[in-house]
């Protein structure tokens, strides 16, 4: 039993939608519909309650000129998208029935037996993952395969990955792997492809990091997530100040009120 | 093949074309060797996000799943909260048993409503009582939850005992239940008026996390107007200590518009700009320059027209009240939905570099 990471390579990943379709099919997951959404071959758009794989096609008008693929072909990149599974997960801390815990094997798991579909989660990411599910009542997200893990099996869309793009395995070493790839890739050439991981904002890296070239916003990655307990002690002083203020406003009101016994009338 | 030919024909003498030529040549020279994209043996160029584009402008986060029930409770528990702790004040204090019941009521109302409002919002209604396995206290939804259920318990049992006493005379056991409900009440009440106000700060929502050292000062003054509001609709216009805290509590909320229009950040623009601003400007001026206006009125001139200034004050804060709990999680959606604000780098290190520009 180890602590376990997703590595996503998007260098690697071809935009085949496997991970979506096997993490479906594993997990049950209802369809959500289908609709054109006219964002390149993303019909997805966004992780949610249905949907907890998901792979992010960015495009860009193809350039005039010459070299590479660039004249007469658009860039185009995919990355597979997915619940980070924080190191300081904001849902975990937020969930107010215990249902979202953390797994032995480091993942953030809602269990669905427990979950009352409050919601409070929804708000506490701060990466856009956790959902309700309007129709079935509860939170859903990505399980990290729980179910898979406790098996020895890899998650289902590592295990469907075709280029192994999505990596499964120990987070220590999947993160000596992501830094020796983005080495590898500066050597060929690609000096703008990095590491995503947080390690250095409230949430304290992730259990599912991705490899990427470019700005990772272009993947709706943010910058600097938080998790919303850094949020707390500011809010809960207020709180109790204002409690203080309602306190002694009140008795000061009454007892400064000479009229207070019959100061009644219609 | 001829389709591109074609096609390519049809380029020639585009100038963004001839300046790419340009450029190729310019970056030769300077370089000896070509590293402009494109040219790159690596590949394709990468696309550059900023926080403009975003993905295609999906949202990064989600908005909050509630429905209209929350903000109602939010409203409820602010005025519940506040009449209980005026209720028992009012008590200790020794003001007339009426204004004292009334509170009660009002509090016992809300340790009723709340619950119903909160349950009903749940995704999954028959499982409310999962919220009562744990305890967290670094979850503010729990806390409440708890805080919800002394608060409820106290307000009803005070409501409860008051009602016993005056219709069937006092009792020992009477007394002991109105007096352990009267405090529990307040003792609840008092986080209870405001802890949505930590609710809603301490998530990942910008436009409220960013107010999160004020929202709670703010549910306070708002559920404080309300409750007094209440006690004046029901016939306590009187009452110096109900003026001077309706008064309080809608100067409190004038300052803090105002400091919400004086500061400018991009965080706080659903609370200025589109629908929600709208919103939450109505509910500003209602709850704070408008009863304030109405209240200082009140102070001279005869008893009717004070009488009269007073219950207008009232259905204005309380009104004020209500819009304003439903305006800040209208903003929380219109906040969600900008996928600008959490693509932003905000980091000293950053901006530092920027400023550099």
């Amino acid at each position: 039993m180890s602590v376990t990471a997703f590595l996503t390579d998007s260098t690697l990943c071809i935009g085949c939608k496997a991970c979506e379709v096997a993490c479906k099919e594993w997990n049950g997951i209802s369809e959500d519909g289908l609709d054109w959404s006219g964002f390149s071959y993303d019909n997805t758009e966004a992780v949610g309650a249905s949907t907890w794989r998901h792979v992010k096609f960015v495009e860009e008008a193809p350039l005039p000129g010459f070299g590479g693929n660039a004249a007469e072909h658009n860039s185009w990149s995919f990355s597979s998208d997915v619940c980070k599974h924080c190191e300081q997960a904001g849902c975990l801390e937020a969930c107010p029935t215990g249902s979202i815990v953390r797994t032995e094997f480091g993942g953030v798991f809602i269990q669905p037996d427990i979950c009352n579909g409050c919601g409070y989660c929804v708000t506490a990411c701060p990466f856009g993952v956790v959902e309700r599910d309007q129709k079935d009542g509860r939170a859903f997200k990505c399980t990290f395969c729980y179910d898979r893990q406790k098996v020895g099996l890899q998650p289902a869309c590592a295990k469907a990955c075709p280029t192994e793009s999505i990596k499964f395995g120990e987070i220590e070493d999947l993160r000596r792997e992501a830094q020796s790839r983005v080495e590898e890739l500066h050597r060929r050439g690609m000096d703008d492809a990095a590491i995503y991981d947080p390690l250095d904002t409230s949430v304290e890296g992730t259990h599912a990091f991705f490899i990427v070239r470019g700005d990772p916003r272009t993947y709706n990655l943010p910058p600097a997530p938080e998790v919303p307990t850094t949020y707390l002690k500011k809010s809960w002083r207020s709180s109790a100040i204002a409690a203080g203020l309602l306190l002694g406003g009140t008795l000061v009101a009454f007892l400064s009120d000479g009229n207070r016994s019959d100061g009644r009338g219609r | 093949m001829s389709d591109l030919l074609r096609l390519r024909d049809m380029d020639v003498g585009d100038p963004r074309r001839e300046q790419r030529l340009e450029d190729i040549r310019r970056e030769a020279e300077r370089r000896g060797k070509l590293q402009v994209v494109s040219t790159r043996l690596a590949g394709a160029p990468f696309p550059q996000a900023s926080p403009d584009t975003g993905y295609y402008g999906i949202p990064l986060l989600k908005q909050p799943p509630w429905t209209w029930e929350i903000p109602l409770y939010f409203f409820v528990g602010g005025a519940a909260g506040a009449a209980a702790v005026i209720g028992a004040i009012a008590d200790y204090t020794g003001a007339d048993r009426e204004l004292v019941q009334h509170a009660r009521w009002i509090a016992a109302a809300g340790s009723v409503i709340s619950p119903a409002l909160l349950i009903a919002d749940l995704g999954r209604p028959e499982r409310f009582l999962a919220m009562l396995r744990v305890f967290k206290p670094q979850s503010p939804m729990s806390v409440g939850v708890w805080t919800l259920l002394g608060f409820s318990s106290g307000a009803a049992a005070a409501a409860f005992a008051g009602f016993l006493s005056d219709r069937y005379g006092p009792s020992l056991p009477v007394k002991v239940l109105e007096n352990a409900g009267q405090a529990a009440s307040m003792l609840f009440g008092l986080p209870f008026s405001n802890y949505t106000g930590v609710l809603i700060g301490a998530t990942a929502i910008p436009v409220w996390n960013h107010n999160a050292g004020y929202l709670p000062l703010h549910f306070a003054a708002s559920g404080l107007g309300a409750a007094v509001g209440i006690l004046e609709l029901m016939g306590h216009r009187k009452s110096r200590a109900l003026q001077a805290l309706g008064l309080g509590a809608a100067i409190f909320e004038s300052w803090q518009g105002l400091r919400i229009e004086s500061r400018s950040h991009d965080h706080l623009d659903p609370l200025k700009h589109g629908p929600s601003g709208l919103i939450t400007r109505t509910g500003g001026v209602l709850s704070g320059p408008l009863p304030t206006l109405l209240r200082v009125a009140s102070l001279f001139g005869g008893e009717r027209r004070s009488s009269k200034l007073r219950k207008w004050a009232s259905w204005s804060a309380i009104a004020g009240s209500l819009i304003t709990r439903f305006a800040w999680v209208h903003a929380g959606h219109v906040s969600a939905r900008d996928w600008r604000l959490p693509l932003k780098d905000r980091s000293p290190a950053h901006q530092q570099l920027q400023g550099s520009h």
